[in-house]
């Protein structure tokens, strides 16, 4: 079979081939050739060494976005898997309509980022209005406002992960927890949790990356706002996320730092990609042992 | 205690627990409720009086449903169409070369196969705005920057998750069916529509599914590729309302999100089942 299949290579992997390095490969070697280069036009690139990652790490607006993702993403991480695995045990106890809240639970993760984040936008100002303020003006409730919205989308889709894996819980193992007395508090941390560990590894990685690449909900909700200035002069979005730094550096008013864009995109690319890597290990690790 | 009263008493705490989940998916829908009932009130009253319905001063009836379709001086039913050409043609031609290419990886499995394989799973890794910025300017170059050609695009930067799932799925079915088609004579083009394309399935349910719902949110890619002047797709046009609009009119805005949050669930509500198992299909993805 494999010699006929060969002859006819280009039309069975030649499409995917070509797309892949037009959407791809090519953008991404250029990227990374381009965070070494000082350039308004790709074809009038210079390279300058590392100077692009230098100017990058000394944006007080870079480190800022940088602490204030990392800290979005591990508050929405512990607060979107704590719900969304209490709905999940709940929602498989046989208590009676599970299917329909299963139904209502997953439903926001359908509608898209930029709408959602008209959506909160539209609830926030309703209630901040009655107080004379508004999402934009209070990075605080900047910063929950988000969390809220990406609770909303999250949970539903973290609790279909956790309710398949906690459907796989062996029944016999929870039939003997029982028969030996064991009380539902025990049976959950003892029985429970530890086969559910896979789902548990999934949904921490999936919602720490989610909130590393948060874009849609970050420029819809807030775009940033409210903006503070420093003693030297420079602007701070404070509530302004990697993702959309490295969108404002590159198509914002200095046309000559893209540069400096590319370069952050790198380093955003590795930060991303190490917590993939690294989750793709546990996994592995995790199929080895069962 | 004896077990008739441990049974009554567990059927009384699953009674509360059904009315209190009952409650909190209440809750959950209020934001969707509220889009409803907002679409229906005058400007001014959207942000005032963003939780009490519509009233007689407030009530506009369908005039913002009838404003929005030219909102923005542009016509609505445009962005509709282009997102629906999009997602339709990007997710058809996703699937059919993906899962050919995928097919051919697994069946071949040559150098150059795991080496495509494994920069599939490579990309799969890679945030947006890694490429964005070349991605782009590569369309650009490439003219593929029009509603009609940006599926190519689409191909390219989505293959990486589709190919995993396929050459996951496509090794899991025994090669013995391909071979006793071989050996009756059919060729690789026979062989993969009539015999490998059928059992391929649920795997095409499971990656339609998530590619249809990735393609028609997405905001970023289009707005950078094409001109959004000429071409809006629904993301594109809310953000240009809300975002460089000058004043916007709220009960506008809230009648398109409606309308574009319509087909979503209409579509949930239809194809559930296979939605959520290709969620949790594509988990996989980080």
């Amino acid at each position: 079979m494999k010699a006929p299949m060969r002859r006819w290579s280009w039309l069975f992997i030649g499409p995917v081939v070509v797309a892949f390095i037009i959407g791809f490969v090519w953008p991404f070697i250029q990227g990374i050739y381009l965070s070494f280069c000082k350039f308004r036009l790709i074809s009038d690139a210079k390279i300058i060494g590392f100077d692009n990652y230098s100017k990058a790490l000394q944006d007080p607006t870079f480190t800022h976005a940088f602490w204030y993702t990392a800290l979005f993403a591990i508050v929405s991480l512990i607060i979107i898997n704590i719900i969304a695995f209490l709905i999940a045990y709940l929602l498989t106890q046989g208590i009676k309509g599970s299917n329909l809240f299963r139904t209502v639970f997953f439903m926001p993760n359908l509608i898209g980022g930029i709408v959602l984040g008209y959506i909160w936008s539209m609830i926030f100002d309703g209630i901040l209005s009655k107080f004379g303020t508004s999402i934009l003006e209070n990075s605080t409730w900047g910063f929950w406002g988000l969390i809220i919205l990406m609770c909303w989308q999250q949970i539903g889709y973290m609790m279909i992960i956790y309710i398949a894996g906690l459907q796989a819980v062996p029944e016999d193992m929870l039939e003997a927890a029982k028969i030996d007395g064991a009380t539902k508090g025990q049976t959950l941390r003892k029985v429970i949790i530890p086969n559910v560990m896979p789902s548990i590894t999934i949904c921490t990685f999936l919602s720490l990356t989610n909130g590393f690449k948060l874009f849609d909900q970050n420029l819809a909700l807030t775009a940033g706002k409210p903006i503070i200035t420093m003693a030297g002069g420079t602007q701070i979005k404070t509530t302004e996320m990697l993702a959309l730094n490295i969108y404002n550096t590159f198509y914002g008013q200095n046309s000559s730092a893209t540069g400096v864009a590319q370069a952050k995109a790198v380093m955003f690319f590795i930060l991303v990609a190490a917590i993939g890597l690294i989750q793709l290990y546990y996994t592995r690790r995790k199929e080895v042992q069962q | 205690m004896n077990t008739k009263n441990t049974l009554s008493a567990e059927r009384a705490r699953k009674t509360v627990m059904s009315v209190v989940l009952t409650l909190v998916c209440v809750i959950y829908m209020l934001p969707v409720l509220s889009v409803v009932v907002n679409s229906f009130k005058g400007n001014t009253y959207v942000k005032t009086e963003t939780f009490s319905l519509p009233d007689e001063d407030s009530y506009v009836g369908f005039d913002n449903f009838e404003k929005g379709m030219t909102f923005g001086n542009y016509p609505f039913w445009k962005s509709v169409a282009y997102s629906a050409f999009i997602t339709i043609v990007s997710t058809a031609l996703i699937l059919l070369f993906t899962s050919m290419a995928a097919w051919y990886i697994a069946r071949v499995n040559s150098v150059v196969c795991k080496l495509i394989y494994y920069l599939c799973v490579f990309s799969m890794v890679v945030p947006f705005q890694m490429v964005m910025f070349t991605l782009s300017k590569t369309a650009d170059t490439l003219h593929l920057n029009t509603p009609w050609t940006i599926p190519i695009v689409y191909l390219g930067f989505g293959a990486g998750l589709s190919i995993f799932m396929f050459v996951g799925f496509v090794k899991s079915i025994p090669i013995e069916i391909e071979e006793a088609a071989s050996i009756d004579g059919c060729g690789p083009i026979r062989t993969y529509f009539r015999i490998v394309f059928p059992m391929l399935k649920p795997t095409m349910i499971s990656v339609g599914i998530l590619e249809i719902m990735w393609i028609w949110n997405d905001y970023l890619l289009p707005y950078l590729v094409l001109d959004i002047n000429e071409f809006r797709t629904i993301p594109i046009h809310i953000q240009y309302l809300k975002g460089s609009y000058g004043t916007v009119d709220l009960g506008a805005t809230m009648a398109l999100i409606l309308l574009s949050i319509i087909p979503v669930i209409v579509f949930y509500l239809i194809c559930q089942k296979y939605i959520i198992k290709g969620v949790a299909a594509g988990a996989v993805k980080g």
